[in-house]
């Protein structure tokens, strides 16, 4: 069923009874083209790609639980391509201009909403690594405007310009940048892989790879053996536990990253804005809650639920930027579990088994970039080698020495 | 998370007195191991859904290395033992 206004008002008028589920609930055949492990964001962007784009329909999703349990419903919304690196900044505008098509192209309303990306800064020394920044993505083709002061002031005026240790002096935006209702970035890609024939199957844990001669056949779940052409993992915090059934030791580690929304205000951010001394990021939702986060808590994790300590330095480091939010309180708090790599940046390549494909790695930078990695996996599986915007996302980086450093930081996740 | 580490020095102290380092199963090769060796230790870990073993700094109490064994699943700790002392084979 095609989704219109037409189709809303028909449907209101006859009691909203002809509605039918935007997906169906397959049971597994005994064998696909491509198995994809993860029915979150990438996978499931990656079966819409695979199926729409590249034309290979037979393919099944496996995901452990409901669709969309992961970090693709954990997430802070927010969607950018500010980068610097000439390995990144490529890929993340592919995902920026795809986000800029998404509802069209999968006829399903994610609430696309570019409202601006403004990072502040607070010294000399960072506004001239923020200019190379906005030049870096003006040279790739991107939009960034530096705003001085006085035009970060007249935008955002409760900021604490003032700030005795670290006061504000501008900021880089990103004007195309801005959210995006997550959990819809789910089911539209889910509704659309629907649609082309991709069986999507929800509470099926894999819990094996099985390997003939080398090639992987299948997968063994909890819903017993599925065989397959090629597999494709797309389990980000769980990345490790898959590619230990095939053997493959990764550069990855998993950490809790933590999310809040505060309870409903009126409306007084109309951008997503960052804090330049600090790890903070807030916009407000289109409900009124403040959606924010920082830092992830530094020590390994799968548990989905973080530390007050991090629940209080988060609010420190929000307070610092905006003194208006000491009297607002928190709604909720949760935590994802990010597939942390060691030098920040994904990781899209094949693996040393040849039919065996890895999507990992994203840190906390996923979400802005699923359509891009679901298009750019499902080219590299549909056609055996690397889109171009993605093809310094590999694997044996590490060992070769081109590390994607975005921040400058070195091999430890904790840092990134 | 536990709230509190039992620090072999110390005695139980709140979290918030920790630095964590991270993984303490790697062992430092040899300058000259070669590079896939060093590779190894650099980058690959093993990232266990379940009991991990980390070095945690006692950063803001006797500045100690410890060794915490820790469920990365439901973040009980299991043990805490001094490092130097582990590696050296000593009582910890």
């Amino acid at each position: 069923m095609r989704y219109s206004a037409l189709s809303v008002f028909l449907n209101g008028l006859r009691g909203n009874s002809g509605w039918a589920p935007a997906w169906r609930q397959p049971q597994p055949k005994p064998h696909y083209d491509v198995i994809i492990v993860g029915g979150g964001g990438h996978g499931l962007s990656t079966a819409y790609y695979l199926a729409k784009t590249f034309g290979i329909t037979n393919v099944a999703v496996l995901e452990k639980g409901y669709l969309g349990s992961g970090n693709i419903g954990r997430n802070t919304t927010i969607i950018r391509s500010n980068y610097l690196l000439p390995g990144n900044n490529p890929f993340y505008e592919l995902s920026m201009k795809l986000w800029e098509g998404l509802e069209q192209d999968f006829n399903f309303n994610a609430m696309v909403s570019q409202r601006g990306v403004l990072n502040l800064f607070h010294s000399d020394a960072q506004r001239d690594a923020y200019t190379r920044r906005g030049n870096a993505m003006r040279l790739h083709g991107v939009d960034a405007e530096l705003l001085d002061r006085q035009a970060v002031q007249a935008k955002l005026p409760f900021l604490d310009f003032n700030n005795a240790r670290f006061p504000i002096m501008g900021g880089l935006l990103q004007p195309r940048g801005g959210t995006v209702r997550h959990d819809a970035v789910a089911w539209g890609y889910a509704r659309g892989a629907d649609s082309h024939g991709v069986d999507i199957i929800t509470h099926c844990e894999v819990t094996g790879i099985r390997r003939e001669e080398g090639r992987v056949v299948g997968v063994e779940t909890t819903k017993g053996f599925i065989g397959c052409g090629k597999l494709a993992l797309a389990a980000a915090g769980n990345s490790t536990v898959v590619a230990d059934m095939a053997g493959l030791r990764l550069p990855i580690e998993s950490h809790v990253l933590q999310a809040f929304v505060s309870e409903g205000l009126k409306p007084f951010i109309d951008c997503v804005v960052t804090f330049g001394a600090g790890h903070f990021y807030v916009s407000q939702s289109d409900k009124g809650g403040l959606v924010f986060g920082g830092d992830i808590d530094g020590y390994n994790s799968y548990a989905q639920r973080g530390n007050l300590a991090t629940v209080e330095h988060v609010a420190e480091a929000g307070v610092a930027m905006i003194p208006s939010l000491t009297r607002v309180r928190y709604l909720r708090t949760w935590g994802g579990i990010m597939d942390m790599s060691m030098d920040g940046s994904p990781i899209i390549d094949r693996t040393h088994i040849d039919n065996l494909y890895l999507n990992a790695g994203w840190c906390y930078g996923g979400f802005k970039a699923t359509p891009a990695s679901g298009y750019c996996y499902a080219h590299l599986i549909a056609r055996n080698e690397p889109h171009e915007t993605a093809r310094q996302m590999r694997l044996d980086r590490f060992q070769r020495g081109y590390q994607m450093d975005e921040k400058g930081v070195g091999a430890q996740p904790n840092l990134h | 998370m536990a709230s509190l580490i039992t620090c072999p020095h110390c005695g139980q102290r709140p979290k918030e007195e920790f630095t964590i380092k991270g993984d303490a199963s790697l062992t430092r090769p040899a300058p000259d191991a070669g590079p896939d060796v060093w590779y190894d230790y650099v980058y690959l870990r093993s990232n266990p859904k379940g009991l991990h073993k980390e070095y945690w700094h006692h950063s803001s109490g006797c500045r100690r290395w410890l060794i915490v064994e820790r469920d990365t699943v439901t973040h009980k700790v299991h043990s805490v033992t001094d490092a130097a002392l582990t590696k050296l084979g000593g009582a910890a």
